[in-house]
Protein backbone atom coordinates (compact mmCIF):
# COMPACT_ATOMS: atom_id res chain seq x y z
CA UNK A 1 0.00 0.00 0.00
CA UNK A 2 3.14 2.57 0.41
CA UNK A 3 6.19 2.17 -1.58
CA UNK A 4 7.38 -1.09 -1.83
CA UNK A 5 10.26 -2.55 -3.84
CA UNK A 6 8.28 -4.60 -6.03
CA UNK A 7 4.90 -2.35 -6.32
CA UNK A 8 2.86 -5.42 -5.74
CA UNK A 9 -0.02 -5.47 -3.47
CA UNK A 10 1.32 -8.41 -0.97
CA UNK A 11 4.62 -6.12 -0.94
CA UNK A 12 2.98 -3.13 -0.16
CA UNK A 13 0.87 -4.91 2.87
CA UNK A 14 4.73 -6.30 3.82
CA UNK A 15 5.55 -2.78 3.72
CA UNK A 16 2.92 -1.46 6.01
CA UNK A 17 3.53 -4.73 8.71
CA UNK A 18 7.06 -3.57 8.69
CA UNK A 19 6.44 -0.44 10.29
CA UNK A 20 4.60 -2.06 13.30
CA UNK A 21 6.77 -3.52 15.43
CA UNK A 22 4.11 -4.91 17.67
CA UNK A 23 3.33 -7.61 14.91
CA UNK A 24 6.57 -9.07 14.90
CA UNK A 25 6.23 -10.59 18.49
CA UNK A 26 4.47 -13.86 19.53
CA UNK A 27 2.01 -14.45 21.40
CA UNK A 28 2.07 -18.06 23.49
CA UNK A 29 4.72 -19.48 20.74
CA UNK A 30 2.24 -18.55 18.00
CA UNK A 31 2.52 -15.48 16.08
CA UNK A 32 0.22 -12.53 16.52
CA UNK A 33 -2.83 -12.53 14.50
CA UNK A 34 -4.25 -9.25 16.00
CA UNK A 35 -8.04 -9.01 14.69
CA UNK A 36 -8.99 -6.08 17.55
CA UNK A 37 -8.35 -2.67 15.81
CA UNK A 38 -11.75 -1.81 16.12
CA UNK A 39 -10.81 -1.71 19.77
CA UNK A 40 -7.82 -0.14 19.80
CA UNK A 41 -5.06 -0.56 16.62
CA UNK A 42 -1.10 -0.84 16.84
CA UNK A 43 1.01 1.83 16.21
CA UNK A 44 3.31 2.11 13.83
CA UNK A 45 7.41 3.33 14.32
CA UNK A 46 6.07 6.75 12.78
CA UNK A 47 3.74 7.71 15.82
CA UNK A 48 5.76 6.26 18.46
CA UNK A 49 8.94 7.97 17.17
CA UNK A 50 6.81 11.23 17.14
CA UNK A 51 6.41 11.37 20.92
CA UNK A 52 9.06 10.10 21.92
CA UNK A 53 11.06 12.78 19.65
CA UNK A 54 8.50 15.38 21.46
CA UNK A 55 9.62 13.71 25.14
CA UNK A 56 13.16 13.67 24.18
CA UNK A 57 13.83 16.45 22.57
CA UNK A 58 11.40 19.58 22.47
CA UNK A 59 9.63 18.28 25.70
CA UNK A 60 7.54 22.15 27.23
CA UNK A 61 4.54 22.78 28.42
CA UNK A 62 2.45 24.62 25.01
CA UNK A 63 1.04 27.97 24.14
CA UNK A 64 2.35 29.70 27.69
CA UNK A 65 6.75 29.42 27.73
CA UNK A 66 8.51 32.01 25.25
CA UNK A 67 11.58 29.94 25.50
CA UNK A 68 12.74 27.54 22.29
CA UNK A 69 11.41 24.38 23.65
CA UNK A 70 8.04 26.17 24.15
CA UNK A 71 8.25 27.37 20.59
CA UNK A 72 8.90 24.01 19.48
CA UNK A 73 6.47 22.57 21.67
CA UNK A 74 3.66 24.78 20.56
CA UNK A 75 4.51 24.18 16.97
CA UNK A 76 4.67 21.03 16.89
CA UNK A 77 0.79 20.69 19.06
CA UNK A 78 -0.58 23.21 17.08
CA UNK A 79 1.02 21.22 13.39
CA UNK A 80 -0.65 18.10 15.01
CA UNK A 81 -3.94 19.99 14.96
CA UNK A 82 -3.43 21.24 11.12
CA UNK A 83 -2.56 17.65 10.63
CA UNK A 84 -6.06 16.08 11.98
CA UNK A 85 -7.84 18.84 10.40
CA UNK A 86 -6.24 17.79 6.58
CA UNK A 87 -7.21 14.22 7.46
CA UNK A 88 -11.46 15.33 8.18
CA UNK A 89 -11.17 17.97 5.57
CA UNK A 90 -11.45 20.58 8.22
CA UNK A 91 -9.68 23.72 8.98
CA UNK A 92 -7.54 23.58 11.57
CA UNK A 93 -9.44 26.20 14.24
CA UNK A 94 -12.20 23.59 13.48
CA UNK A 95 -10.29 20.57 15.45
CA UNK A 96 -10.40 20.74 19.14
CA UNK A 97 -8.51 18.19 21.28
CA UNK A 98 -9.86 16.15 23.32
CA UNK A 99 -9.75 13.35 25.84
CA UNK A 100 -10.85 10.77 22.72
CA UNK A 101 -14.33 10.01 20.95
CA UNK A 102 -15.96 9.69 24.25
CA UNK A 103 -14.77 13.27 25.66
CA UNK A 104 -15.66 14.88 22.37
CA UNK A 105 -18.78 13.70 22.73
CA UNK A 106 -19.64 14.51 25.75
CA UNK A 107 -18.15 18.24 25.38
CA UNK A 108 -20.84 18.85 22.47
CA UNK A 109 -23.58 17.42 24.58
CA UNK A 110 -22.78 18.94 27.58
CA UNK A 111 -22.26 22.42 25.77
CA UNK A 112 -25.03 21.83 23.63
CA UNK A 113 -28.16 20.40 25.48
CA UNK A 114 -28.34 23.05 28.16
CA UNK A 115 -28.94 25.34 25.36
CA UNK A 116 -32.23 23.44 24.10
CA UNK A 117 -35.34 24.18 25.55
CA UNK A 118 -36.88 21.11 25.33
CA UNK A 119 -37.58 18.97 22.09
CA UNK A 120 -35.98 15.78 21.22
CA UNK A 121 -32.64 14.20 20.77
CA UNK A 122 -32.44 11.62 18.25
CA UNK A 123 -30.13 8.93 18.54
CA UNK A 124 -29.79 4.79 17.05
CA UNK A 125 -29.98 1.86 18.53
CA UNK A 126 -26.52 0.83 16.94
CA UNK A 127 -24.57 3.64 19.08
CA UNK A 128 -21.41 2.94 21.28
CA UNK A 129 -22.23 3.81 25.25
CA UNK A 130 -20.40 7.25 23.98
CA UNK A 131 -22.57 7.67 21.77
CA UNK A 132 -25.93 7.20 23.32
CA UNK A 133 -25.62 7.49 27.36
CA UNK A 134 -24.52 10.40 27.66
CA UNK A 135 -27.49 11.72 25.23
CA UNK A 136 -29.99 9.43 27.84
CA UNK A 137 -28.52 10.83 31.05
CA UNK A 138 -28.58 14.90 29.37
CA UNK A 139 -32.07 14.01 27.98
CA UNK A 140 -33.42 13.43 31.28
CA UNK A 141 -31.76 16.49 33.11
CA UNK A 142 -32.80 18.72 30.74
CA UNK A 143 -36.67 17.66 30.06
CA UNK A 144 -35.90 16.33 26.42
CA UNK A 145 -37.47 12.97 24.58
CA UNK A 146 -35.03 10.67 23.55
CA UNK A 147 -35.89 8.94 20.08
CA UNK A 148 -33.99 6.18 19.16
CA UNK A 149 -33.83 4.84 15.52
CA UNK A 150 -34.12 0.99 14.81
CA UNK A 151 -31.55 -0.97 13.11
CA UNK A 152 -33.38 -3.39 10.07
CA UNK A 153 -32.61 -7.26 9.89
CA UNK A 154 -30.12 -6.93 7.53
CA UNK A 155 -28.11 -4.72 10.37
CA UNK A 156 -28.46 -1.26 8.25
CA UNK A 157 -30.34 1.17 10.13
CA UNK A 158 -33.96 1.80 9.46
CA UNK A 159 -33.66 5.25 7.41
CA UNK A 160 -37.43 5.09 7.34
CA UNK A 161 -37.69 5.63 11.00
CA UNK A 162 -35.33 8.49 11.14
CA UNK A 163 -36.75 9.93 8.13
CA UNK A 164 -40.37 9.62 10.05
CA UNK A 165 -38.47 10.46 13.50
CA UNK A 166 -36.55 13.76 12.86
CA UNK A 167 -38.71 16.73 12.81
CA UNK A 168 -39.39 20.28 13.62
CA UNK A 169 -39.05 18.81 17.57
CA UNK A 170 -35.46 17.70 16.66
CA UNK A 171 -32.66 19.47 18.63
CA UNK A 172 -30.07 17.13 17.55
CA UNK A 173 -29.22 14.18 15.91
CA UNK A 174 -26.27 11.89 17.04
CA UNK A 175 -25.36 8.80 15.13
CA UNK A 176 -22.07 6.37 14.56
CA UNK A 177 -20.52 6.49 10.94
CA UNK A 178 -19.63 3.33 11.22
CA UNK A 179 -20.86 0.77 13.93
CA UNK A 180 -18.46 -0.74 16.02
CA UNK A 181 -20.51 -4.25 16.74
CA UNK A 182 -22.27 -4.58 13.44
CA UNK A 183 -19.60 -3.23 11.18
CA UNK A 184 -22.43 -1.13 9.14
CA UNK A 185 -21.73 1.98 7.63
CA UNK A 186 -24.55 5.21 8.29
CA UNK A 187 -25.64 7.31 5.42
CA UNK A 188 -24.29 10.34 7.04
CA UNK A 189 -24.06 12.50 4.67
CA UNK A 190 -28.79 11.95 4.06
CA UNK A 191 -28.93 12.14 7.63
CA UNK A 192 -27.13 15.41 7.78
CA UNK A 193 -29.37 16.72 5.11
CA UNK A 194 -32.57 15.38 6.96
CA UNK A 195 -31.70 16.80 10.03
CA UNK A 196 -30.45 20.45 8.76
CA UNK A 197 -33.71 20.48 7.00
CA UNK A 198 -35.48 20.34 10.31
CA UNK A 199 -33.19 23.22 11.91
CA UNK A 200 -31.56 20.46 13.96
CA UNK A 201 -27.44 19.95 14.70
CA UNK A 202 -25.81 16.73 14.10
CA UNK A 203 -23.38 15.10 16.17
CA UNK A 204 -21.16 11.70 14.42
CA UNK A 205 -19.26 9.61 16.47
CA UNK A 206 -16.54 8.64 13.57
CA UNK A 207 -14.32 6.33 15.79
CA UNK A 208 -14.54 3.61 13.68
CA UNK A 209 -14.87 5.24 10.52
CA UNK A 210 -11.53 7.34 10.15
CA UNK A 211 -9.30 4.73 10.26
CA UNK A 212 -10.81 2.90 7.48
CA UNK A 213 -12.57 5.68 5.28
CA UNK A 214 -12.19 8.36 3.97
CA UNK A 215 -13.86 11.12 5.75
CA UNK A 216 -14.44 15.05 4.93
CA UNK A 217 -16.67 16.88 7.15
CA UNK A 218 -17.87 19.41 5.04
CA UNK A 219 -19.20 17.13 2.26
CA UNK A 220 -20.84 15.09 4.92
CA UNK A 221 -21.95 18.70 5.64
CA UNK A 222 -22.14 17.67 9.84
CA UNK A 223 -22.16 20.12 12.79
CA UNK A 224 -19.77 17.90 14.61
CA UNK A 225 -17.51 14.95 14.21
CA UNK A 226 -15.66 12.76 17.09
CA UNK A 227 -12.87 11.07 16.90
CA UNK A 228 -10.37 8.34 18.75
CA UNK A 229 -6.55 8.79 18.67
CA UNK A 230 -6.10 5.26 19.28
CA UNK A 231 -7.96 3.95 16.98
CA UNK A 232 -6.75 5.65 14.03
CA UNK A 233 -3.02 4.03 14.77
CA UNK A 234 -2.24 7.23 17.16
CA UNK A 235 -1.72 6.89 21.11
CA UNK A 236 -4.56 6.44 23.56
CA UNK A 237 -5.85 9.50 25.87
CA UNK A 238 -5.69 11.74 22.66
CA UNK A 239 -9.16 12.32 20.29
CA UNK A 240 -10.72 14.83 18.61
CA UNK A 241 -13.91 16.94 18.15
CA UNK A 242 -14.53 18.78 15.02
CA UNK A 243 -17.02 21.73 14.87
CA UNK A 244 -18.38 23.66 12.14
CA UNK A 245 -16.48 27.42 12.80
CA UNK A 246 -19.44 29.30 13.45
CA UNK A 247 -21.03 26.76 15.49
CA UNK A 248 -17.88 26.77 17.77
CA UNK A 249 -18.25 30.34 17.95
CA UNK A 250 -21.45 30.65 19.36
CA UNK A 251 -21.27 27.21 21.84
CA UNK A 252 -20.03 27.50 25.60
CA UNK A 253 -17.13 25.68 27.03
CA UNK A 254 -18.44 22.73 28.90
CA UNK A 255 -15.50 22.56 31.56
CA UNK A 256 -13.85 25.83 32.80
CA UNK A 257 -9.87 26.17 33.72
CA UNK A 258 -6.96 28.04 32.64
CA UNK A 259 -6.09 28.24 28.77
CA UNK A 260 -9.94 28.82 27.72
CA UNK A 261 -10.37 32.44 28.89
CA UNK A 262 -10.05 35.43 27.32
CA UNK A 263 -9.95 37.85 30.17
CA UNK A 264 -11.21 36.88 33.97
CA UNK A 265 -11.97 39.34 35.93
CA UNK A 266 -13.92 38.45 40.01
CA UNK A 267 -17.29 38.66 38.58
CA UNK A 268 -16.90 37.84 34.94
CA UNK A 269 -14.80 35.71 32.44
CA UNK A 270 -15.10 35.80 28.42
CA UNK A 271 -13.82 33.26 26.75
CA UNK A 272 -10.61 32.86 23.99
CA UNK A 273 -11.83 31.40 20.43
CA UNK A 274 -12.12 28.17 19.29
CA UNK A 275 -10.49 25.57 19.61
CA UNK A 276 -8.96 27.33 22.73
CA UNK A 277 -12.08 27.55 24.24
CA UNK A 278 -12.70 23.59 25.01
CA UNK A 279 -8.84 22.73 25.61
CA UNK A 280 -8.75 24.02 29.39
CA UNK A 281 -6.07 22.95 31.50
CA UNK A 282 -2.63 21.53 30.04
CA UNK A 283 -3.44 19.34 26.87
CA UNK A 284 -1.83 15.86 26.15
CA UNK A 285 0.14 17.30 23.82
CA UNK A 286 2.57 13.95 23.32
CA UNK A 287 -0.53 12.11 22.42
CA UNK A 288 -1.70 15.10 20.45
CA UNK A 289 1.81 14.67 18.20
CA UNK A 290 1.45 11.34 18.44
CA UNK A 291 -2.38 11.90 16.38
CA UNK A 292 -1.21 14.01 14.35
CA UNK A 293 1.84 11.47 13.14
CA UNK A 294 -0.73 8.79 12.48
CA UNK A 295 -3.14 11.35 10.94
CA UNK A 296 0.05 12.33 8.34
CA UNK A 297 0.42 8.01 8.21
CA UNK A 298 -2.88 7.47 7.16
CA UNK A 299 -2.64 10.28 4.37
CA UNK A 300 0.46 8.84 3.06
CA UNK A 301 -0.85 5.71 2.46
CA UNK A 302 -4.13 6.72 1.49
CA UNK A 303 -7.93 5.88 2.17
CA UNK A 304 -8.64 4.92 -1.02
CA UNK A 305 -5.76 1.84 -1.00
CA UNK A 306 -6.96 1.59 2.57
CA UNK A 307 -10.75 1.13 2.09
CA UNK A 308 -9.99 -1.47 -0.67
CA UNK A 309 -7.14 -3.38 0.73
CA UNK A 310 -9.83 -3.93 4.13
CA UNK A 311 -12.52 -4.64 1.73
CA UNK A 312 -10.61 -7.14 -0.19
CA UNK A 313 -9.71 -8.76 3.56
CA UNK A 314 -13.56 -8.41 3.95
CA UNK A 315 -14.78 -9.92 1.03
CA UNK A 316 -12.64 -12.98 1.96
CA UNK A 317 -13.37 -13.46 5.71
CA UNK A 318 -17.11 -13.44 5.19
CA UNK A 319 -17.79 -16.41 3.55
CA UNK A 320 -15.13 -18.37 5.28
CA UNK A 321 -16.79 -17.39 8.55
CA UNK A 322 -20.10 -17.89 7.58
CA UNK A 323 -19.01 -21.58 6.31
CA UNK A 324 -17.34 -22.64 10.13
CA UNK A 325 -20.50 -24.49 11.39
CA UNK A 326 -22.51 -23.17 14.13
CA UNK A 327 -21.42 -19.61 13.51
CA UNK A 328 -23.43 -16.32 12.51
CA UNK A 329 -22.61 -13.30 11.57
CA UNK A 330 -24.23 -10.11 13.18
CA UNK A 331 -23.87 -7.95 10.40
CA UNK A 332 -24.32 -6.91 6.98
CA UNK A 333 -23.25 -10.38 5.19
CA UNK A 334 -21.92 -8.58 2.19
CA UNK A 335 -18.23 -6.65 2.55
CA UNK A 336 -20.35 -3.63 0.41
CA UNK A 337 -21.43 -0.50 3.00
CA UNK A 338 -19.35 -2.16 5.77
CA UNK A 339 -16.10 -1.61 7.70
CA UNK A 340 -14.30 -4.93 9.12
CA UNK A 341 -15.35 -5.03 12.73
CA UNK A 342 -17.20 -8.63 12.09
CA UNK A 343 -18.89 -9.62 14.98
CA UNK A 344 -20.41 -13.33 15.40
CA UNK A 345 -22.08 -15.55 17.39
CA UNK A 346 -20.58 -19.64 17.58
CA UNK A 347 -23.71 -21.80 18.86
CA UNK A 348 -23.16 -23.12 22.15
CA UNK A 349 -20.20 -21.46 23.07
CA UNK A 350 -19.71 -18.30 25.12
CA UNK A 351 -17.29 -15.37 23.16
CA UNK A 352 -15.49 -15.08 25.82
CA UNK A 353 -14.53 -18.96 25.52
CA UNK A 354 -14.20 -18.57 21.80
CA UNK A 355 -11.75 -15.61 22.09
CA UNK A 356 -9.75 -17.38 25.27
CA UNK A 357 -9.28 -20.12 22.70
CA UNK A 358 -8.57 -18.54 19.95
CA UNK A 359 -5.91 -16.54 21.97
CA UNK A 360 -4.10 -19.53 22.68
CA UNK A 361 -3.53 -19.68 18.76
CA UNK A 362 -1.92 -16.34 19.41
CA UNK A 363 -5.73 -14.71 17.65
CA UNK A 364 -6.50 -11.61 19.49
CA UNK A 365 -10.47 -10.96 19.46
CA UNK A 366 -12.92 -8.89 21.60
CA UNK A 367 -15.71 -10.84 23.29
CA UNK A 368 -18.56 -8.90 25.30
CA UNK A 369 -20.98 -6.49 24.30
CA UNK A 370 -18.56 -4.03 23.01
CA UNK A 371 -20.13 -1.51 24.62
CA UNK A 372 -23.58 -1.22 22.97
CA UNK A 373 -25.80 -3.12 25.44
CA UNK A 374 -28.63 -1.49 23.83
CA UNK A 375 -28.00 -2.96 20.83
CA UNK A 376 -27.38 -6.08 22.15
CA UNK A 377 -30.65 -6.07 23.81
CA UNK A 378 -32.24 -5.37 20.71
CA UNK A 379 -30.77 -8.40 18.48
CA UNK A 380 -31.45 -10.53 21.42
CA UNK A 381 -27.88 -11.92 22.13
CA UNK A 382 -25.98 -11.55 25.45
CA UNK A 383 -22.79 -10.71 23.70
CA UNK A 384 -20.66 -11.60 20.46
CA UNK A 385 -16.89 -12.31 19.80
CA UNK A 386 -15.60 -9.56 17.27
CA UNK A 387 -12.86 -9.79 15.09
CA UNK A 388 -11.83 -6.61 13.51
CA UNK A 389 -9.64 -5.82 10.31
CA UNK A 390 -7.01 -3.11 10.29
CA UNK A 391 -4.44 -1.70 7.52
CA UNK A 392 -2.20 -4.66 8.50
CA UNK A 393 -4.75 -7.70 8.06
CA UNK A 394 -3.82 -9.87 5.83
CA UNK A 395 -5.53 -12.68 4.34
CA UNK A 396 -2.60 -15.35 6.16
CA UNK A 397 -4.74 -13.59 9.49
CA UNK A 398 -8.51 -14.98 8.63
CA UNK A 399 -7.05 -18.08 7.75
CA UNK A 400 -5.08 -18.63 10.65
CA UNK A 401 -9.07 -17.53 12.68
CA UNK A 402 -10.81 -19.90 10.40
CA UNK A 403 -8.85 -22.47 11.89
CA UNK A 404 -8.83 -21.66 15.20
CA UNK A 405 -12.44 -21.28 15.12
CA UNK A 406 -12.41 -24.94 14.14
CA UNK A 407 -10.42 -26.14 17.36
CA UNK A 408 -13.30 -23.76 19.37
CA UNK A 409 -15.47 -26.10 18.18
CA UNK A 410 -13.34 -29.47 19.02
CA UNK A 411 -12.82 -28.15 22.90
CA UNK A 412 -16.56 -27.47 23.56
CA UNK A 413 -18.03 -29.56 21.32
CA UNK B 1 -2.20 -9.50 31.76
CA UNK B 2 0.49 -8.65 34.20
CA UNK B 3 -1.66 -6.31 36.15
CA UNK B 4 -2.00 -6.43 39.45
CA UNK B 5 1.94 -7.51 39.88
CA UNK B 6 1.06 -10.88 42.29
CA UNK B 7 2.85 -13.04 40.29
CA UNK B 8 2.62 -16.69 40.91
CA UNK B 9 -1.42 -17.75 41.11
CA UNK B 10 -2.45 -21.10 42.41
CA UNK B 11 -1.14 -24.14 40.43
CA UNK B 12 2.07 -22.68 40.39
CA UNK B 13 1.87 -20.82 37.03
CA UNK B 14 3.42 -17.52 36.59
CA UNK B 15 0.02 -15.14 36.18
CA UNK B 16 2.57 -12.49 34.81
CA UNK B 17 3.75 -14.84 31.59
CA UNK B 18 -0.07 -15.83 30.21
CA UNK B 19 0.84 -13.78 27.63
CA UNK B 20 4.60 -15.35 26.53
CA UNK B 21 5.49 -18.24 27.11
CA UNK B 22 3.63 -21.79 25.05
CA UNK B 23 1.02 -22.95 26.23
CA UNK B 24 -1.81 -24.47 25.07
CA UNK B 25 -4.66 -22.64 25.81
CA UNK B 26 -6.91 -25.47 25.50
CA UNK B 27 -5.24 -27.71 27.92
CA UNK B 28 -4.80 -25.08 30.28
CA UNK B 29 -7.72 -22.60 30.79
CA UNK B 30 -9.88 -25.56 30.13
CA UNK B 31 -8.98 -28.03 31.60
CA UNK B 32 -11.31 -31.10 31.88
CA UNK B 33 -12.33 -30.68 35.62
CA UNK B 34 -13.53 -27.26 34.62
CA UNK B 35 -15.56 -27.83 31.44
CA UNK B 36 -16.77 -30.73 33.52
CA UNK B 37 -18.38 -28.27 36.10
CA UNK B 38 -19.13 -26.03 32.71
CA UNK B 39 -20.81 -28.59 30.92
CA UNK B 40 -22.19 -30.67 34.04
CA UNK B 41 -23.22 -27.98 36.59
CA UNK B 42 -23.24 -29.20 39.76
CA UNK B 43 -26.81 -27.56 42.37
CA UNK B 44 -27.88 -25.58 39.69
CA UNK B 45 -31.08 -24.97 40.50
CA UNK B 46 -33.48 -22.10 42.41
CA UNK B 47 -33.89 -22.65 45.40
CA UNK B 48 -37.40 -21.06 46.21
CA UNK B 49 -36.71 -21.28 50.48
CA UNK B 50 -33.31 -19.59 49.97
CA UNK B 51 -32.64 -17.35 53.37
CA UNK B 52 -30.02 -15.41 51.27
CA UNK B 53 -29.79 -14.71 47.43
CA UNK B 54 -29.00 -12.17 45.49
CA UNK B 55 -27.83 -11.28 41.28
CA UNK B 56 -24.87 -10.76 39.75
CA UNK B 57 -23.89 -9.71 36.84
CA UNK B 58 -20.16 -9.19 35.07
CA UNK B 59 -20.82 -5.89 32.69
CA UNK B 60 -18.20 -7.33 30.87
CA UNK B 61 -18.82 -9.99 28.64
CA UNK B 62 -22.38 -10.59 30.52
CA UNK B 63 -22.02 -12.82 32.99
CA UNK B 64 -24.95 -13.71 35.54
CA UNK B 65 -25.36 -15.45 37.91
CA UNK B 66 -27.92 -15.39 41.32
CA UNK B 67 -27.04 -17.24 44.23
CA UNK B 68 -28.97 -19.43 46.21
CA UNK B 69 -28.28 -19.92 50.08
CA UNK B 70 -29.97 -21.37 52.91
CA UNK B 71 -28.43 -20.51 56.16
CA UNK B 72 -29.40 -21.85 59.15
CA UNK B 73 -28.00 -21.04 62.68
CA UNK B 74 -24.91 -19.38 60.28
CA UNK B 75 -24.00 -22.08 58.94
CA UNK B 76 -24.18 -22.57 55.02
CA UNK B 77 -27.02 -25.56 55.18
CA UNK B 78 -26.99 -25.55 51.48
CA UNK B 79 -26.11 -23.61 48.14
CA UNK B 80 -27.16 -23.35 44.43
CA UNK B 81 -26.48 -20.97 41.58
CA UNK B 82 -28.59 -20.57 38.24
CA UNK B 83 -27.01 -18.43 35.23
CA UNK B 84 -25.51 -17.83 31.95
CA UNK B 85 -22.28 -17.23 30.69
CA UNK B 86 -18.59 -17.84 29.77
CA UNK B 87 -17.40 -21.58 31.26
CA UNK B 88 -14.86 -19.95 33.92
CA UNK B 89 -17.84 -18.21 35.50
CA UNK B 90 -20.35 -21.22 35.29
CA UNK B 91 -17.91 -23.23 36.13
CA UNK B 92 -16.47 -21.58 39.37
CA UNK B 93 -20.22 -20.94 40.42
CA UNK B 94 -20.58 -24.40 40.00
CA UNK B 95 -17.79 -25.44 42.49
CA UNK B 96 -18.02 -22.83 45.06
CA UNK B 97 -21.74 -24.49 46.00
CA UNK B 98 -19.95 -27.00 46.83
CA UNK B 99 -17.27 -25.60 48.57
CA UNK B 100 -19.94 -23.17 50.83
CA UNK B 101 -22.04 -26.38 51.87
CA UNK B 102 -20.96 -26.72 55.34
CA UNK B 103 -18.99 -23.82 55.44
CA UNK B 104 -19.98 -20.80 58.32
CA UNK B 105 -21.52 -17.82 56.50
CA UNK B 106 -18.90 -15.48 58.08
CA UNK B 107 -16.26 -17.77 56.91
CA UNK B 108 -17.23 -17.17 53.53
CA UNK B 109 -17.32 -13.03 53.88
CA UNK B 110 -13.91 -13.77 53.83
CA UNK B 111 -12.98 -15.46 51.10
CA UNK B 112 -10.84 -13.98 48.04
CA UNK B 113 -9.41 -14.36 44.78
CA UNK B 114 -6.94 -17.38 45.85
CA UNK B 115 -9.77 -19.26 47.13
CA UNK B 116 -11.20 -19.26 43.50
CA UNK B 117 -7.57 -19.83 41.82
CA UNK B 118 -7.40 -22.93 44.19
CA UNK B 119 -10.41 -24.55 42.64
CA UNK B 120 -10.07 -23.67 39.03
CA UNK B 121 -6.22 -24.31 39.15
CA UNK B 122 -5.22 -22.33 36.71
CA UNK B 123 -3.97 -18.89 35.78
CA UNK B 124 -6.73 -16.19 35.57
CA UNK B 125 -5.26 -12.86 34.09
CA UNK B 126 -6.80 -9.74 35.20
CA UNK B 127 -9.88 -9.34 32.79
CA UNK B 128 -11.18 -12.96 33.70
CA UNK B 129 -10.36 -12.89 36.84
CA UNK B 130 -14.16 -10.78 37.23
CA UNK B 131 -15.64 -14.31 35.54
CA UNK B 132 -13.93 -16.17 38.30
CA UNK B 133 -14.83 -13.54 41.13
CA UNK B 134 -18.51 -13.16 40.19
CA UNK B 135 -20.01 -16.18 41.86
CA UNK B 136 -18.51 -15.71 45.12
CA UNK B 137 -18.81 -11.90 45.10
CA UNK B 138 -22.60 -12.65 44.58
CA UNK B 139 -22.47 -15.17 47.40
CA UNK B 140 -21.27 -12.64 49.90
CA UNK B 141 -23.64 -10.63 48.71
CA UNK B 142 -26.20 -12.11 49.59
CA UNK B 143 -25.37 -13.16 52.89
CA UNK B 144 -24.71 -9.62 53.20
CA UNK B 145 -27.74 -8.57 52.34
CA UNK B 146 -29.99 -10.93 54.58
CA UNK B 147 -27.77 -9.17 57.48
CA UNK B 148 -25.97 -12.27 58.70
CA UNK B 149 -24.21 -12.02 61.96
CA UNK B 150 -20.69 -11.69 61.48
CA UNK B 151 -18.57 -13.38 64.04
CA UNK B 152 -15.39 -12.21 65.47
CA UNK B 153 -13.06 -11.05 63.10
CA UNK B 154 -13.90 -13.12 60.42
CA UNK B 155 -15.60 -11.07 57.55
CA UNK B 156 -12.28 -9.37 56.99
CA UNK B 157 -11.17 -10.71 53.09
CA UNK B 158 -8.47 -12.94 53.76
CA UNK B 159 -6.50 -12.98 50.54
CA UNK B 160 -7.63 -10.33 48.65
CA UNK B 161 -5.14 -7.65 47.46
Amino acid sequence: MSAAADGSAAGDLAAVRAMFPALSRSVHGKRLVYLDSAASAQKPSAVLDAMDDFYSRSYANVHRGVHALAEEATAAYEEARADVARLLGAHADEIVFTSGTTGSINIAAHSLVPTFDGGEIVVTAMEHHSNFVVWQQLAKRHGMALVVIPVRPDFTLDMARMRAAIGPATRVVAFSHASNVLGTINPAKEICELARAAGALTVIDGAQAVPHLRVDVEEIGCDLYACSGHKMYGPTGIGALYGRRELLARMAPAWFGGEMVHEVTIKETTWAEPPMRFEPGTPNIAGAIGMGAAARFLRSIGHGRIAAHERDIVAYALPLLAAVPGLSIIGPQAAEGRIGAISFTLEGVHPHDVAAVLDGHGVAVRAGHHCAQPLHCMLGVDSTSRASVGIYTTRDDIDVLVRALSSVREVFG
Amino acid sequence: MSGNGAGRSAGGVDRDQVGEGELTQEQLLYRENILDHYRNPRNRRRVPDATASARGKNPLCGDEIEMFLVVEHGKIADAAFEGKGCAISQASASMLTRKLKGMEAAHALGLGQESMTGMLRIPIGVVRMKCAMLALRTAQDAIRKAGMPVADGAGKQEDDQ
